[in-house]
């Protein structure tokens, strides 16, 4: 294993019956990420990316082959420690941002410090650091809906860093925003990335994903360093 | 700061979603209130009435045996070297004979012809708290020639003895007594149901003028006292020997009632009416902890995707779960205490119109808030699991 090796997979499998049929998802994925990276997966829908992000993020897990995360062998957990993994590991950020609405941008960025069990001291003062770092500092007692989709979806990144996980873990993040505010997502992206954080983005917009230093491509359940000649 | 930290976030979480959904949730709580309300409620009064009974009893009451004794033809009623004799019974602290009969009363040219006459001696004063104003009998107004008398309010309404009661002059069958005190008045509801004499008042004049009145030589009827703490049925075993004794074994010539005994049957009774009516009133809770059950697997299949958002924010399954059940037990507790308040608020306005003393069952609000705790866990535990079992990749997928 590489020294900065944070996440491994070795033949992943990963399979579904639907109804009587069986329908293999992912056909044996082979992938490594080191400390630092700013991954993309890309492809199509149906494409599995969706499965592998779900494994990548410990809600699932694969049904063949080997998937360590921080020197940490993934297999068949209970869903309490599937939790604590993702509590430590993975920040999740999702296209439609999944915030709750009837709680402002301090709650929502403050609930992954609860199931930290951080105390309230210590809570307090990470998420005004995260609302800080997210540059939405002065609306942090705003709901959801007073605030716009790109400030939404800062708020999201604030929630997913909270933690300080392993890896950000960001599925089609700018899949509901325009241009503009897709673009400073993106910024804020970089930014991350050049204080060392780790971040994989699942998308199926060549464009985006081109902002990435790194990018796979997945089709059928197969994947492959990617180049981007057709997009 | 880690299972108690759970507890607590989980609890601020479910008072917030309660708070969220405010109509929902009172309608829900409704259930319990009125299931809690009616428990509380019914315990309470069946509870209040049964002691302002009792208490009436054990007024004339607790440790009494009273003996009424026909005779035999041989022998009508009981001597007063008999009733001596029953004096130096173990255990008896006093024997108290007593004169009923309906008479005749004048007051300054009114005439009344129904006039319930008790007579009594020292004896029962020192046992029995009667008087409201005035003075009771003594041992010394027992010669015969005494012509004192004790009124109640009924007659005073009647007679209009206005002003300065006592001194005022009564004649009782022709003669004129004086009266030295007033009789306290019996006014709750119960008493008033009970009495349903149309007489014109009650009048006590001392025993043994009684006794000359009625023209019997003997007496039939008398109160036996216990002493304090001697077991009432072990001296009744010793009273009817000794009343055997005075008859020769004669049938039918005496009855002793156990008054310790009755009251230990009503209390019995009343307690299997109690037990009954909180039965019937838990049907309420029921049905409250259905309701509950309801709203709970609303809430959850409403709020798959949040719980799913947890989950992937690193919630373990318990702490969905002990989300969730908080809220169920939250939400029927408060319901348990409002309830309570409510039944306790109803048993009050009871208690004020039936004239009982009000007190609080603590025997029934405890059944109450623990009945609606219990329901909170057992109706809310299946929507819970339920909750912390959905898997998050379909919880977060589902809109």
């Amino acid at each position: 294993m590489m020294q900065d090796e944070i996440l491994s997979m070795k033949g992943i499998t990963k399979d579904y019956y639907l109804g009587e049929e069986l329908s293999v998802v992912l056909k044996g994925i082979d992938l490594s990420v080191e400390k630092g990276e700013f991954l993309a997966v890309l492809g199509p829908s149906g494409s599995g990316k969706s499965t592998l992000m779900n494994i990548i993020g410990c809600l699932d897990v694969p049904t063949d082959g080997e998937y360590w995360l921080s020197g940490r062998l993934i297999a068949d957990e209970d869903e309490t420690s599937l939790a604590h993994i993702r509590s430590k590991e993975i920040g999740f950020i999702f296209q439609s941002f999944q915030l709750l609405q009837r709680q402002n941008a301090f709650e929502n960025v403050e609930l992954p410090l609860i199931y930290a069990n951080m105390s309230d001291a210590q809570r307090k003062e990470r998420v005004e650091e995260m609302m800080e770092k997210v540059q939405l500092k002065d609306k942090m007692y705003h709901y959801p809906n007073q605030l716009s989709g790109g400030q939404q979806q800062r708020v999201a990144i604030a929630r997913a860093l909270a933690t300080n996980p392993t890896i950000l873990l960001a599925d089609e993040p700018t899949g509901a925003l325009d241009q503009k505010t897709g673009q400073q997502v993106m910024d804020l992206f970089h930014n991350l990335n050049e204080e060392g954080r780790t971040i994989i983005m699942i998308t199926h917009d060549a464009h985006i994903a081109s902002h990435a230093k790194r990018i796979v491509r997945i089709l059928d359940g197969n994947i492959s360093e990617g180049v981007l000649e057709d997009a | 700061m880690h299972k108690t930290g759970v507890i607590a976030q989980s609890f601020k979480m479910s008072i917030q979603n309660i708070k969220n959904n405010r109509l929902r949730s009172f309608l829900t709580m409704l259930g319990i209130i009125i299931g809690v309300a009616a428990v509380i409620a019914l315990i309470t009064i069946v509870q209040s009435v049964t002691d302002s009974v009792l208490s009436k009893f054990s007024g004339l009451g607790a440790g009494t045996l009273t003996v009424s004794a026909q005779g035999t033809s041989l022998k009508k009623g009981l001597t007063d070297s008999d009733i001596d004799s029953l004096r130096t019974i173990n255990g008896v602290d006093g024997v108290s004979p007593s004169v009923t009969m309906t008479t005749t009363a004048v007051h300054e040219n009114n005439a009344f012809d129904k006039i319930d006459l008790e007579g009594k001696d020292a004896t029962y004063f020192q046992h029995n708290d009667v008087i409201q104003y005035g003075r009771a009998f003594q041992g010394s107004d027992m010669s015969g020639n005494t012509m004192i008398c004790i009124v109640d309010n009924k007659f005073i309404k009647n007679a209009m003895l206005d002003g300065q009661v006592i001194g005022s002059q009564v004649k009782i069958d022709g003669h004129e007594y004086t009266v030295v005190g007033i009789k306290k008045t019996d006014d709750s509801v119960m008493a008033s149901l009970t009495d349903t004499s149309n007489s014109d008042g009650t009048i006590l004049i001392p025993y043994r003028n009684a006794l000359i009145m009625s023209g019997n030589a003997n007496v039939s009827s008398l109160s036996v006292y216990a002493k304090t703490g001697y077991d009432t049925s072990q001296l009744e075993k010793e009273l009817k020997s000794a009343l055997d004794n005075i008859y020769n074994n004669a049938d039918n010539s005496y009855s002793v009632m156990n008054m310790d005994s009755l009251m230990a049957t009503m209390n019995s009774i009343t307690g299997m009416m109690s037990t009954m009516l909180a039965g019937i009133a838990s049907i309420a809770l029921l049905v409250g902890g259905i309701g509950i059950m309801n709203m709970m697997l609303v809430s959850v299949s409403e709020r798959t995707k949040e719980i799913g958002l947890r989950k992937a924010l690193g919630a373990e399954p318990f702490r969905i779960q002990a989300q969730f059940l908080l809220e169920s037990i939250v939400l029927s507790v408060c319901g348990g205490i409002i309830g309570a308040a409510l039944g306790l608020l109803i048993a009050f306005i009871a208690a004020t119109v039936l004239k009982t003393p009000f007190k609080i069952s603590l025997f029934a609000v405890g059944l109450g808030m623990g009945f609606s705790g219990a329901v909170g866990i057992i109706f809310g535990w299946m929507p819970a699991k339920r909750a912390s079992e959905l898997n998050p990749i379909d919880a977060l997928r589902s809109e």
